[in-house]
C-alpha cells in the first residue's frame, strides 16, 4: 500500500505540472492509420495506374466539391445552430416552441428526403407562388443544385447541432451565468465571455463528430445534381464497369477525409483543454 | 437620512413554498449587517433578491435610490452591488487577472492598462498579488475566494453582498477571508452578508438580524443578540451554532 502510494506521488505530482511533460503530449498514434490508409491509395495508383491512377484523376474534382460543400455547411451549421440551441433555452415562449418544432420536425425526416424536398420541391412552390402573384423573377426561379444541396444540409444538421449546443450550455454551472450578471453583464455579454467559451470546450467531441457524420452524409447529394465524389464515382463506373476498383477508391478517399478530421478533432481537443 | 438598501414587504415563493414572507429591511451606508438562521430560513434569497438574481413575486426594493422594476435599473443597481458567492464562481478558464479585469472592460469600459491596475491593486489588498497568472483551480479555495471578492470589488460597488462566504472553505482558510471581509467593513463599506461566522459578527457587524421561516425574527446589535436573544426560535437556534 505504502510503496504504491509512493509511486504514485512520483508519477502523478512532479511530471504532470511540468507542461508538454505529460505523455498525452506525444504524437497520437491513430495518426499512423491516416498514413497507413494514404500510402495504400499510393500504392495501388503506383502499382495499378490502370485503373487506379484514372479513377483518382477523374473523380478527383467532385472530391474537392464534397470537400468544399462539407466545409461550408459546417460553418452555416455551427452560426444556425448556435441561434437554434440559444432559442430552445429562450425564457420567451414564443421563440422556444418555434426553435423545439423546428428541432422536433427536422429530425424526424430522412436527410435524403429532405434533400430532395429542397431540390425538387422547393422551387416548384417558389414558381407557383410566382405564378400566383404574377411576379416574374420568381416563375423562372431554377434551383441552384450545390446551393439546395448546402442549404438542405445546413437545415437538417443545424437542428442537431442546437441539441449539442443547449446540452453544452446547460452544462455549465448556474453560479457561472450569475456571476457574470452581478458584476453588471448583460446576458449576451455573459453568454459571449463566459458561458460560450466554456461549453466550446465540452461539445467539442460532439461537434467533432456531427462534422465527420456530415462528410459521410455529403455523399446523398449525390442524388440531387451534384457532382460530388460519389457522383464522379458512379459516372467514372457507368462507363468503365469496374465497380471494385472504383468504389473501393472512392471508398478509401472518404476514409482518409474521415480518418484525418477524427484526428484533428481530437487535437484540438487536446490543445483546449482547461488548464488543470 | 435615506438607506441606500430599502426592502419593503416582499414575499416570495417557489412553487408552495414560501421563502419569503412580507419581509421589510432598511440598510443605512456604511452598515454592516449580518444575517443568520436555519438552513431554508430564507436567508439567502433575500440576499440575492436585492441584485435581482432571484425575483420576487411582491413588494419593493429600492438600491441607492434606484428600483428593482425594470431590467435596465436591474443593470445599473448590478453594477453598483458587488456580491460574493458560496462556491467562489471565479470564471476556471480565465486567469485570476483576467476574471478581475473582463466586467471592467466590458461593462465599465476602462482601458486595458487601467483595468490591470486596478486588479493588481486589489491582489494586493487580498494579500495575493503574486497570483495574477495563475488559473482558479491553481488556487486554494482560501485564496479563490479572495480573488473573488477582488472581483467584485474592481467595480467600485457600494455594497457588497456575501452568500455564506466561509461556508466551503476548509477551516484553516476561513480566517484570511474574513480579514479581507473586516478590513472593508473597518474602511466603511456597505455590507449584507449571510454568514454564521460569529468571529466576524463581534469584530465588524452593526446589527444581526435572525430569520426564520422567511421572516425577520429579531435584529439588534451583535452582542444584545447574541448574549440576550427574545426570542424562543432566536434562543434555540443560537443554541446549536454558538
Amino acid at each position: 500500500m505504502d510503496a504504491k502510494r509512493n509511486i504514485n506521488s512520483e508519477t502523478d505530482t512532479p511530471f504532470q505540472k511540468i507542461p508538454g511533460a505529460e505523455p498525452s503530449a506525444r504524437i497520437d498514434p491513430w495518426w499512423w492509420l491516416v498514413l497507413a490508409v494514404i500510402a495504400l491509395i499510393v500504392f495501388l495508383v503506383l502499382v495499378r495506374p490502370d485503373p487506379f491512377r484514372r479513377i483518382i484523376i477523374f473523380v478527383s474534382d467532385g472530391l474537392w466539391v464534397s470537400i468544399s460543400i462539407t466545409l461550408i455547411s459546417f460553418v452555416l451549421i455551427l452560426v444556425t445552430g448556435l441561434l437554434g440551441g440559444l432559442g430552445r433555452l429562450s425564457k420567451n415562449r414564443v421563440i422556444h416552441g418555434l426553435s423545439t418544432l423546428y428541432i422536433e420536425v427536422v429530425r424526424g425526416i430522412p436527410l435524403l428526403v429532405q434533400l430532395l424536398f429542397w431540390y425538387f420541391a422547393f422551387p416548384s412552390i417558389i414558381q407557383g407562388i410566382g405564378e400566383a402573384l404574377n411576379i416574374e423573377p420568381l416563375k423562372n426561379y431554377l434551383a441552384n443544385a450545390v446551393g439546395m444541396a448546402i442549404l438542405g444540409l445546413t437545415f437538417c444538421y443545424a437542428a442537431y447541432m442546437s441539441e449539442i449546443y443547449r446540452a453544452g450550455i446547460q452544462s455549465i454551472p448556474k453560479g457561472q451565468m450569475e456571476a457574470a450578471r452581478s458584476l453588471g453583464m448583460s446576458y449576451f455579454q455573459a453568454m459571449r465571455y463566459i458561458i460560450i467559451p466554456q461549453a466550446v470546450r465540452v461539445i467539442l467531441p460532439p461537434v467533432g463528430n456531427e462534422f465527420i457524420s456530415l462528410l459521410k452524409d455529403s455523399s446523398l447529394v449525390s442524388v440531387v445534381a451534384v457532382a460530388d465524389l460519389t457522383r464522379r464515382g458512379r459516372e467514372f463506373m457507368s462507363a468503365n464497369f469496374i465497380p471494385v476498383e472504383t468504389w473501393s477508391m472512392v471508398a478509401l478517399l472518404y476514409l482518409v477525409l474521415t480518418l484525418f478530421s477524427a484526428r484533428v478533432v481530437s487535437w484540438i481537443e487536446h490543445k483546449t483543454r482547461m488548464e488543470k | 437620512m435615506q438607506p441606500i438598501i430599502h426592502i419593503e414587504n416582499v414575499s416570495k415563493s417557489f412553487g408552495a413554498i414560501e421563502a419569503l414572507s412580507r419581509v421589510s429591511l432598511d440598510v443605512q451606508k456604511g452598515e454592516v449587517v449580518l444575517i443568520i438562521g436555519p438552513s431554508g430560513s430564507g436567508k439567502s434569497t433575500l440576499l440575492r433578491c436585492i441584485n435581482r438574481l432571484e425575483e420576487f413575486d411582491e413588494g419593493t426594493i429600492i438600491v441607492d435610490g434606484i428600483p428593482l422594476n425594470s431590467s435596465a435599473n436591474i443593470n445599473a443597481v448590478r453594477t453598483e452591488v458587488g456580491m460574493v458567492f458560496q462556491q467562489f464562481n471565479l470564471f476556471p478558464h480565465l486567469t485570476v487577472l483576467q476574471n478581475i479585469t473582463l466586467a471592467q472592460l466590458v461593462v465599465r469600459k476602462r482601458n486595458k492598462d487601467e483595468a490591470e491596475k486596478v486588479a493588481l491593486q486589489l491582489l494586493d489588498k487580498v494579500g495575493i498579488p503574486e497570483k495574477a497568472q495563475a488559473f482558479p483551480n491553481q488556487l486554494s479555495g482560501g485564496q479563490q475566494q479572495r480573488v473573488a471578492i477582488a472581483r467584485a470589488l474592481a467595480m467600485n460597488p457600494k455594497i457588497m453582498l456575501f452568500d455564506e462566504p466561509t461556508s466551503a472553505l476548509d477551516p484553516e482558510m476561513i480566517q484570511e477571508v474574513l480579514d479581507v471581509m473586516v478590513t472593508l467593513a473597518k474602511e466603511g463599506m456597505t455590507m449584507v452578508v449571510v454568514s454564521h461566522e460569529m468571529g466576524f459578527a463581534r469584530a465588524a457587524a452593526h446589527r444581526v438580524i435572525f430569520m426564520d421561516g422567511g421572516q425577520i425574527i429579531e435584529e439588534g446589535a451583535p452582542e444584545v443578540i447574541f448574549s440576550s436573544p427574545t426570542q424562543e426560535r432566536t434562543k434555540l437556534f443560537l443554541s446549536k451554532v454558538l
